[in-house]
């Protein structure tokens, strides 16, 4: 042997063993850092901490179970195969299937995951202290949330990019693919009935957000107009356009407000409100999109884009100190926010910031018809909700920036802390966190609104917290309120577009189940179907927001509970497709990657139902509260009360059973493939070799 | 330099694709026509349904 061959081989190892130790000790500093900073958010009691401790945390947990965790998910149980051919590739049209760069596809997946549930979740949750949020946030995203993407898309990726409705009829049985069905539904009617509350909590009585959000309809119009006439197809161009038009809106949102005769007219009480978004819900359904819809989709995705980045800058750059304590008093379960204590009901509060079933349905949906290689597949599911998770720990940290005085004063509803300021800042004041009337009225002032009392919903606690954030790095207390409205216009249009496009989703799939009963109504271009199925959803979650602007605990304590159970609900039937896959594939050795995600899921869901309809503490369970006011003096308004109340515990438990039977339906499964009465064949796509050219690993 | 260069061209197709500017360029090459408004008008009615049949998360 040559001595020269024996010296390059002994270099070679050398440097290996160098790289090897290097990489040792980097991720032995970063597993170190995490612990610390987790040490000092867990530990640390009686005095305010940085910021910057959560957000450290946050990027060493994710770094290490993104370095970790899901490379051996991708190794040991998916056998990634970056040889084999996706559907983008074997069924390229030029349409939906298209081989797409990886980063694009993230950034997709991200902008259809990236909705206002992170935001708002969190920002509740807070009430039990910044603690149970971020820890929940953290360990269920590493270890359930990004763990059910990313192993949805890769099992999609393998299917053609069938759906999980279609998955789970295919691997589990047509009872699963039902429920499945009927639980989208469900969580959509649920969700764009919770989501219009949130808009109608952060404008009521608010003439400048009304305004600025009333504006955004003439400015998509015009956007719209620019793109079919003008510059057809510059959608970038004409969103920079209308960012520049909204930040007007904004500016001029002052003046309505401060101008008599305009501040009267959009000065809304809820109820108007609520009737004007149903109409609008209805309109969006039911016409053409090219002219409104498009392009204010398109404003929204382009304003959430930036200001979440804004946020993350801002948060890094100014690392605001918490002034929330870690723990607050109502971990017992009597908060002024939601009642429940925090097993299950901060799970269920949180829900898209660590685990959210809706996204099985993007990772079933468009991203795995753009991904080019399976390998790609890790970071696209698995890190695209790293980067939702990272979101919702912004959103504790924009609400624990607020003096805990603060944040119960604007998130508690009038039935809780009383109905005048004297009287909600005495109740305030006396769970030990001091606020009087004149600190709430100097905020509200700052922020350009009448009152800030009784704003729940979340949306108004992120609009202070954010503009808290951005007033100390840009333009100081002065653009104080242009920040707040710039948070409200954010989280409202956001919102509304939610409405938009969910509406005519659950719209669509309407249409295409009716079309099995009579062919016409499956035609999305009849108008007689569309009139009657846009009447049908709009009337759904209308009849929810109703209910919310109604009710005298302010609706989210309602609502917001019976959406994170539908959420968490879907999610379960994602997790029990996954396993029954990852059980047919011979890996039940690792199955417990999704299996305990699910056993978690369970026991946070069915607990969480459970308490929903049966507890006996009338702010918890709905049969309870119906009790009570069917005991008390009787009332038009009760009665709907007492009605709205018994339905909601009707839906959570039919929500429950139909879960409860794809559980039965996929451990019957499991026995069966595992005992091996059945033979355990998946409905895989045959393999075939990619053909794209220097793209094997 | 060619690094940078080479993320703000990643960012520019991301958001071009997000926005639908791609997917407009590859029906006008499909389509074999040029931009114009009833291209674009045709365009829209093509992904209409596509694009609201998609889902958003909360």
């Amino acid at each position: 042997m040559n001595p020269t061959d024996t010296n390059t081989k002994t270099d070679t190892k050398t440097d290996k063993s160098v790289r090897q130790t290097g990489s040792i000790l980097a991720w032995g500093a970063v597993a170190l850092l995490g612990a610390a900073a987790l040490g000092v958010i867990a530990v640390r009691r009686g005095e305010p901490i940085n910021a910057l401790w959560l957000v450290v945390a946050a990027a060493c947990c994710y770094a290490i179970g993104y370095r970790f965790y899901s490379k051996f998910i991708a190794a040991k149980i998916l056998a990634l195969d970056s040889r084999r051919a996706t559907p983008a590739e074997r069924l390229e049209n030029g349409r939906d299937f298209l081989v797409t760069n990886k980063w694009v596809v993230f950034g997709h997946h991200f902008a259809a995951i990236a909705g206002p549930g992170p935001l708002v979740g969190p920002v509740l949750a807070a009430q039990f202290g910044y603690l149970p949020g971020t820890l929940w946030v953290l360990a269920g995203a590493v270890f359930a949330g990004c763990v059910q993407d990313f192993v949805i898309l890769l099992f999609s990726v393998r299917r053609d990019g069938k759906s999980l409705t279609e998955m789970a009829q295919e691997e589990i049985g047509r009872i699963a693919g039902f429920v499945a069905y009927t639980a989208v539904i469900a969580i959509l009617v649920i969700l764009l009935g919770v989501a219009a509350l949130i808009v109608v909590n952060a404008l009521k009585d608010s003439p400048w957000g009304t305004f600025t959000i009333a504006m955004t309809i003439p400015i998509a119009l015009v956007m719209g107009l620019y793109l079919r006439r003008i510059r057809p197809g510059k959608v970038l161009e004409v969103s920079v356009l209308g960012f520049i038009l909204v930040l007007l809106a904004i500016w001029g949102g002052r003046w309505a407000s401060l101008n008599p005769l305009m501040a009267h007219a959009f000065t809304l009480p809820g109820t108007t409100l609520a009737v004007l978004i149903i109409g609008y819900g209805f309109a969006a359904s039911a016409l053409p999109v090219w002219l409104l819809l498009a392009p204010r989709d398109y404003l929204s995705t382009f304003v959430k884009l930036g200001t979440i980045g804004l946020l993350g800058i801002g948060i890094v750059a100014l690392h605001p100190t918490l002034h929330m304590p870690a723990l607050t008093r109502f971990v017992d379960g009597s908060g002024p926010v939601f009642a429940g204590k925090i097993f299950p009901f901060a799970f269920i509060t949180i829900a898209c910031g660590a685990i959210s079933g809706f996204h099985a349905l993007i990772s079933s949906g468009t991203t795995p018809k753009l991904i080019a290689r399976e390998t790609e597949t890790r970071m696209v599911g698995y890190g695209a909700m790293m980067a939702e998770s990272a979101v919702a720990v912004m959103a504790i940290i924009a609400a624990c920036v607020l003096e805990p005085g603060v944040y119960f004063a604007i998130n508690s509803p009038a039935g809780v802390v009383g109905q005048t300021a004297a009287t909600a800042t005495a109740t305030i004041s006396s769970w030990g966190f001091p606020v009087t009337a004149a600190d709430m009225q100097v905020l509200a002032h700052a922020v350009g609104e009448q009152t800030l009392f009784n704003r729940t919903g979340g949306a108004p606690a992120f609009a202070v917290g954010m503009a808290h954030i951005f007033s100390q790095s840009l333009g100081g207390a002065t653009v104080m309120a242009l920040w707040y409205h710039f948070a409200v216009m954010f989280e409202a249009l956001f919102i509304l577009t939610i409405l938009d496009a969910g509406t005519r989703v659950a719209r669509f799939m309407i249409q295409d189940a009716l079309g099995h009963i009579y062919q016409p109504l499956g035609r999305t271009s009849w108008y007689p179907s569309i009139l009657a199925t846009s009447a049908l959803i709009v009337g759904a979650w209308g009849f929810f927001l109703w209910q919310g602007v109604k009710d005298p605990l302010g609706g989210i304590n309602s609502l917001w509970p019976l959406f994170g159970i539908a959420n968490q609900l879907l999610a379960t039937v994602a997790l029990c497709v996954a396993t029954t896959i990852i059980i047919k594939m011979h890996r039940t050795r690792y199955a417990a990657v999704t299996l305990v995600p699910l056993a978690g899921l369970v026991a946070v869901t069915f607990t969480a139902s459970w308490h929903k309809i049966f507890d006996q503490e009338p702010r918890i369970g709905f049969l309870a509260q119906a009790r009570l006011l069917a005991a008390g003096p009787a009332t038009n308004a009760t009665a709907r009360v007492i009605f709205n109340n018994r339905l909601d515990a009707v839906v959570t438990a039919v929500l429950v059973a139909m879960v409860t039977l794809v559980l039965i339906e996929s451990v019957r499964q499991w026995i069966v493939v595992l005992s091996g009465r059945e033979d355990a064949r998946v409905k895989e796509s045959p393999f075939v070799p990619t053909r794209l050219a220097g793209e094997q690993a | 330099m060619s690094r940078f260069l080479r993320a703000a061209r990643i960012l520019l197709a991301t958001l071009r694709e997000i926005f639908d500017e791609s997917a407009y360029e590859r029906f006008l090459y499909r389509e074999q026509i040029s931009s114009s408004p009833g291209a674009y008008a045709a365009f829209r009615r093509e992904f209409e349904e596509a694009k609201t049949r998609r889902p958003k998360c909360c």
